[in-house]
């Protein structure tokens, strides 16, 4: 009786704890599980107009490997990583650092430093443009060069990664900033008594016990450069001379897909980015058995 | 003596802090001066050479021109109910979710949780050439819907939110079963309720993200009237190469609504992304 009445109250919660979690579920499996089978099916296909496919076997990789552009993509893709992220985390740890001394302001600080991530990267773009431009840009008055940032293949990257770092350094900087805040104050007390000086504190103290925090800033701006677009579709044109000396992955999938239309080809150009990021991210949890500490 | 010279340490330590989070600033401010500098600019001056720091007069002819040529009015209201209704579904379906994944027992739970966290780390790229297609098919592209559509639910929201229910305390929605609530009720009545500051932080970390967003917009609404605030600036760029002062105009503009949000909020919208740790 007792048992009976126990599996009443057991299927009533279990009815609805599915129906909770149904509309979730529901619109996940619609909007991204199924459209994921259909963007890796037609990486295999043709695309033929209006949302008709043909299976074409490895046509669109083959095609795709022997693409220089497709290369030269991936390369400016992975140059933008590594002018980004190391730079970046670098930056944010710094100003993390200066931000959690004793300082007055903090919080205006921390809202301006802040301040890029709420404004939408097409206007934050649009700002760089003119700052970068060529001929009237203030950089280039201000340095007294006449660098085409944006045009000259050299520089388009690096322009774009500065955009990028200045857009996110504020972020990843509060992110640190409360690792920093949970170290706690004794540790750093017990290694002055022993005499230790800043800099010695700092790789013996600070570094180790922030490395975690580090370690998800890490792969969170990997993440987000890998699939850098929106800054590159703002700053370059269909006309810019260094377009595909900028381009990244995401750029040339959007080009291929919506732009030439060509579907099936931007499919397998998104499975390999897609593929690429994951590889990039397992080898970062791999390596952080190197560098992060856990416990202390 | 020893003090001294703690002293004056401690005094370069200060001055070495002070200069580089002041320097700091004024990096991250300048481009932000410098738009609205130039926005109240005419093309000559603005090309001028060596440049000019303050504009000859205060004008907003750059502002006018900008709004002749982008339906402004459209892209707020646009933008608007995009973000609004992304976020309502993001709250009321993730807050379901969440609930029913931290405190209830059902089948399959974890299965389906997996399916959660699989589509949060998969980047969205991925699913926009067959979401655009189901839009295009359903005949609804250049529509409000066509905008909220890849944000109807958030594997995100569900992820935040099952952990914000499980730092809330089993015995709280038991004494509410005890009263004579029943699931519904406990989740509604009782346990919602006390998500707030998380409700919050989801709440703009999903409105910044869904206002930034840029590569949706532009696949799914072609026509400039349906455009949001993001994508119907593209398009400026395109109508006004080298006229950089009405295009740091419309920059403004575009930007604006967000920027007066996050002035008046700042604590909730630093805290609220850092403490979402997404993006």
């Amino acid at each position: 009786m007792n048992k009976n009445k126990l599996s009443a109250a057991a299927r009533r919660e279990e009815n609805w704890g599915w129906i909770m979690v149904a509309p979730t579920i529901i619109g996940l499996a619609v909007l991204n599980l199924w459209p994921f089978v259909q963007t890796v099916y037609a990486s295999f296909c043709e695309h033929l107009g209006f949302g008709h496919y043909r299976f074409a076997g490895l046509d669109n990789y083959v095609r795709m490997f022997q693409n220089a552009e497709f290369w030269k993509a991936t390369w400016n893709t992975i140059f933008f990583c590594i002018l980004t992220v190391p730079v970046g985390i670098i930056l944010a740890l710094f100003i993390a650092i200066l931000l959690n001394a004793k300082v007055k302001f903090k919080g205006g600080f921390r809202t301006i430093f802040f301040l890029p991530l709420v404004c939408a990267p097409a206007a934050v773009a649009m700002v760089w443009r003119w700052i970068f431009n060529g001929e009237y840009g203030i950089l280039n008055q201000v340095l007294g060069q006449e660098i085409q940032w944006i045009t000259d293949p050299k520089t388009a990257v690096i322009a774009i990664a500065i955009v990028s770092v200045w857009s996110s350094v504020g972020y990843d900087a509060v992110l640190l900033l409360a690792g920093l805040q949970n170290i706690p104050k004794t540790l750093y007390e017990a290694n002055s008594i022993d005499g230790a000086g800043k800099i010695r504190q700092f790789f013996t103290i600070t570094l180790p016990m922030v490395s975690p925090t580090m370690f998800s800033v890490l792969i969170m701006r990997l993440m987000a450069s890998m699939k850098v677009y929106d800054l590159i579709y703002m700053m370059a044109d269909e006309t810019n001379p260094a377009l595909t000396d900028m381009q990244s992955l995401m750029y040339l999938f959007y080009r291929s897909s919506f732009v030439a239309g060509e579907r099936g080809y931007g499919s397998a150009i998104v499975v390999w980015t897609v593929g690429l990021i994951l590889l990039v991210t397992l080898i970062q949890f791999w390596g952080q058995k190197k560098w992060v500490t856990y416990d202390i | 003596m020893k003090t001294d010279s703690l002293r004056r340490s401690y005094a370069v330590n200060k001055f070495i802090t002070y200069f580089f989070l002041i320097l700091g600033a004024l990096i991250m401010v300048f481009p932000f001066v410098w738009m609205i500098l130039t926005s109240s600019k005419t093309v000559p001056e603005s090309m001028q050479i060596p440049p000019t720091i303050l504009p000859a007069q205060i004008m907003l002819d750059n502002f006018k021109d900008a709004i002749a040529s982008l339906p402004f009015d459209r892209l707020y209201i646009n933008t608007a109910l995009m973000v609004f209704f992304r976020v309502i579904c993001a709250i009321f379906f993730s807050s379901m979710a969440g609930y029913a994944f931290a405190k209830l027992k059902f089948r399959g739970k974890n299965l389906l949780f997996m399916v959660v966290l699989i589509q949060m780390s998969l980047p969205s790229q991925i699913f926009i050439i067959p979401q655009y297609q189901m839009v295009a098919k359903m005949g609804m592209a250049n529509t409000i819907f066509a905008l909220v559509f890849p944000g109807l639910v958030s594997a995100f929201g569900v992820f935040f939110l099952r952990q914000t229910y499980l730092s809330i305390p089993d015995e709280v929605g038991e004494a509410a079963f005890l009263d004579g609530c029943n699931q519904w009720q406990t989740f509604y009545k009782v346990m919602f309720p006390l998500t707030g500051t998380s409700v919050a932080a989801l709440t703009i970390f999903t409105a910044v993200f869904a206002y930034g967003d840029l590569m949706w917009p532009l696949v799914v609404n072609s026509d400039l009237k349906m455009m949001t605030l993001s994508s119907g600036l593209s398009t400026l760029k395109g109508q006004f190469s080298t006229n950089f002062p009405v295009l740091m105009a419309g920059s403004l503009l575009a930007m604006l609504p967000m920027v007066v949000l996050y002035l008046i909020f700042q604590r909730q919208f630093v805290e609220g992304i850092a403490g979402t740790g997404g993006k």
